[in-house]
């Protein structure tokens, strides 16, 4: 057997593209840039996020929302910020420390690092040579890094809930662990659909085989081309569970658990859970754009410049439309009995999965 | 050589963490540090050139496993460990034999059973090749493995369901 590069090996040390090799030196410079630039825009989007949503409800519930800091309450991010940086950061007396200090940890660094497998757009050329793709780095099992991902960040809730030593604390996170991994699955088995259609684990190749029209007008998006609607409006009620959103947005339900797992948390360590709640629902905007409407393919004209940006806009738009939705809902259902979640998990979204796998697998047999 | 220095760092965790596992005394600590070894094969694995198995090694052990594990133990609020007299005897007999053991599997493996170094991904690691294992060449023992799982999970549901309500079930037929 011959022997594969380390390139194939899932770990890209060197990007490859058209035989011009990036120098070791400029893959650096260029992945820590990548990264910079990547994670200033996670953050803002985060923080803009909650404006947004505050905003949004605001006025679904005849009110302004913020107003007071900056134009349109703009600034108010950047006041909750300093708020929390400056607030004083209470440990209770009857927590477990280690686990207590590490659980957040956990939670905002698995939200924040599952961003890095996510196309943004195409290759960009590199000044001296060489391209790089928008994406901080691009590997063949890409959605795997990110569902690997994601499962372990349930742990930064569940030992939250536990170490925390309070019975609310220890309701929400037992909530939280449980629900999310009962969710997982009908998560996971929604996207294998999308997997058999393209073939590949890597989100780019993903994108890339829905790009086109049939019948001359509608685009070749996995949710229209592949008949996944249904894989897709699994995945998305399957996301709101994830991330713990209303209507499932039980370990933390105010009305009964005060605050759920994060409940003795204060200043930035409760800012951190904030952050990583919101940083998942960004990545899972994004995963439900690149798998099923077909990423960053939309109309191209204008002059060069404009092709090149349009890709991202076009990407941004649709991770936008994914964002509003969350908050809608949030602002329209009211939330599930406990016992109705996991019914609904268990007896209707997982069977509806499995269906849609099975259909979707002897399709694609009857086709090849 | 930067997969040397990789493979040998993440061994050394691995151990550690196997290590870390017995000497805690509480569970939950014990069950975490199982996940740090879980994490650190699948980083093996990955240096191996076996992808698809370390994802999945992340997603099946330490993400879904390991947090019912971690689950299960706060559901039932498991306190520390406490020494006994059968646990010093465990310590006396337990090191030495595993330290014994674990030199004799090492020594048979160099020196006896004629393996050879092989190249980096010259095993099947590819999901394709995978799958190709999976689902044509051992599609049978796949199978009847997942019969098998099945039929756990139907035990494990008649164990945990009382008695008096498969007596009212019955009853109800």
């Amino acid at each position: 057997m011959p022997q594969r590069s380390a390139d194939y090996c899932g770990l890209q040390f060197i990007a490859f593209i058209k035989g011009k090799v990036l120098s070791l030196t400029t893959f650096i410079i260029v992945s820590v840039i990548k990264i910079a630039i990547v994670l200033f825009i996670l953050l803002t989007a985060v923080a803009y996020t909650v404006w947004l949503e505050r905003k949004v409800v605001g006025h679904m519930q005849n009110r302004w929302g913020p107003t007071r800091v900056g134009p349109f309450g703009l600034l108010q991010p950047a006041a909750d910020g300093i708020k929390f940086l400056f607030k004083e950061d209470l440990t209770p007396p009857h927590v477990y420390k280690p686990l207590y200090i590490a659980a957040p940890i956990i939670a905002v660094v698995c939200a924040l690092t599952s961003i890095a497998v996510i196309p943004f757009g195409n290759w960009v050329p590199v000044p001296g040579g060489g391209s790089t793709p928008l994406q901080i780095t691009d590997i063949n099992i890409g959605l795997l890094v990110i569902l690997g991902i994601t499962s372990i960040g349930v742990y930064g809730v569940a030992l939250s809930g536990w170490s925390s030593n309070s019975k609310y604390s220890l309701l929400g996170g037992l909530r939280a662990s449980a629900q999310m991994v009962s969710y997982e699955i009908a998560l996971g088995l929604s996207l294998v659909g999308v997997l058999i259609l393209s073939g590949s684990f890597s989100l780019r190749e993903i994108v890339a085989a829905q790009s086109g029209h049939f019948w001359g007008f509608i685009p070749n998006w996995n949710i229209f081309r592949g008949c996944q609607f249904i894989a897709f409006f699994i995945y998305l009620m399957a996301a709101y569970a994830e991330t713990n959103r209303i209507p499932f947005d039980l370990p933390e339900a105010e009305t009964e658990l005060v605050a759920g797992y994060h409940t003795e948390y204060s200043a930035m360590k409760f800012a951190m859970f904030f952050m990583a709640e919101y940083a998942n629902m960004i990545t899972v905007a994004c995963l439900a754009s690149l798998l099923f409407l077909g990423g960053w393919h939309g109309p191209l004209f204008g002059p060069q410049i404009l092709q090149a940006i349009l890709p991202v806009f076009w990407f941004v738009l649709r991770v936008f439309v994914f964002l509003f939705i969350y908050i809608w809902v949030r602002g329209t259902l009211p939330r599930f009995r406990y016992d109705q979640l996991m019914a609904f998990g268990w007896k209707f979204l997982l069977p509806l999965s499995i269906a849609n796998l099975v259909v979707t697998a002897l399709v694609v047999a009857l086709r090849a | 050589m930067l997969h040397l220095v990789l493979f040998t760092v993440f061994g050394l965790i691995c151990v550690a963490g196997a290590i870390n596992l017995l000497v805690q005394t509480h569970p939950i600590n014990s069950a975490l540090s199982l996940v740090v070894v879980m994490g650190s094969l699948a980083v093996e694995y990955l240096l191996l050139g076996a992808e698809f198995v370390a994802a999945v090694q992340v997603i099946v052990y330490a993400g879904a496993i390991m947090v019912l594990f971690v689950f299960v133990i706060m559901l039932l609020n498991a306190g520390a460990e406490e020494r006994s007299k059968g646990s010093i005897v465990a310590l006396m007999l337990g090191v030495p034999g595993m330290l014994v053991g674990s030199i004799l599997t090492a020594w048979v493996l160099v020196k006896h059973s004629g393996t050879q170094p092989v190249a980096l991904g010259a095993l099947p690691g590819h999901p394709k090749d995978i799958a190709q294992l999976l689902f044509h060449d051992f599609l049978l023992p796949f199978e009847v493995t997942s019969i098998l799982v099945l039929i756990a999970i139907m035990g494990a549901v008649v164990l945990a369901s009382r008695p008096e309500s498969i007596e009212k079930t019955k009853k109800e037929n």
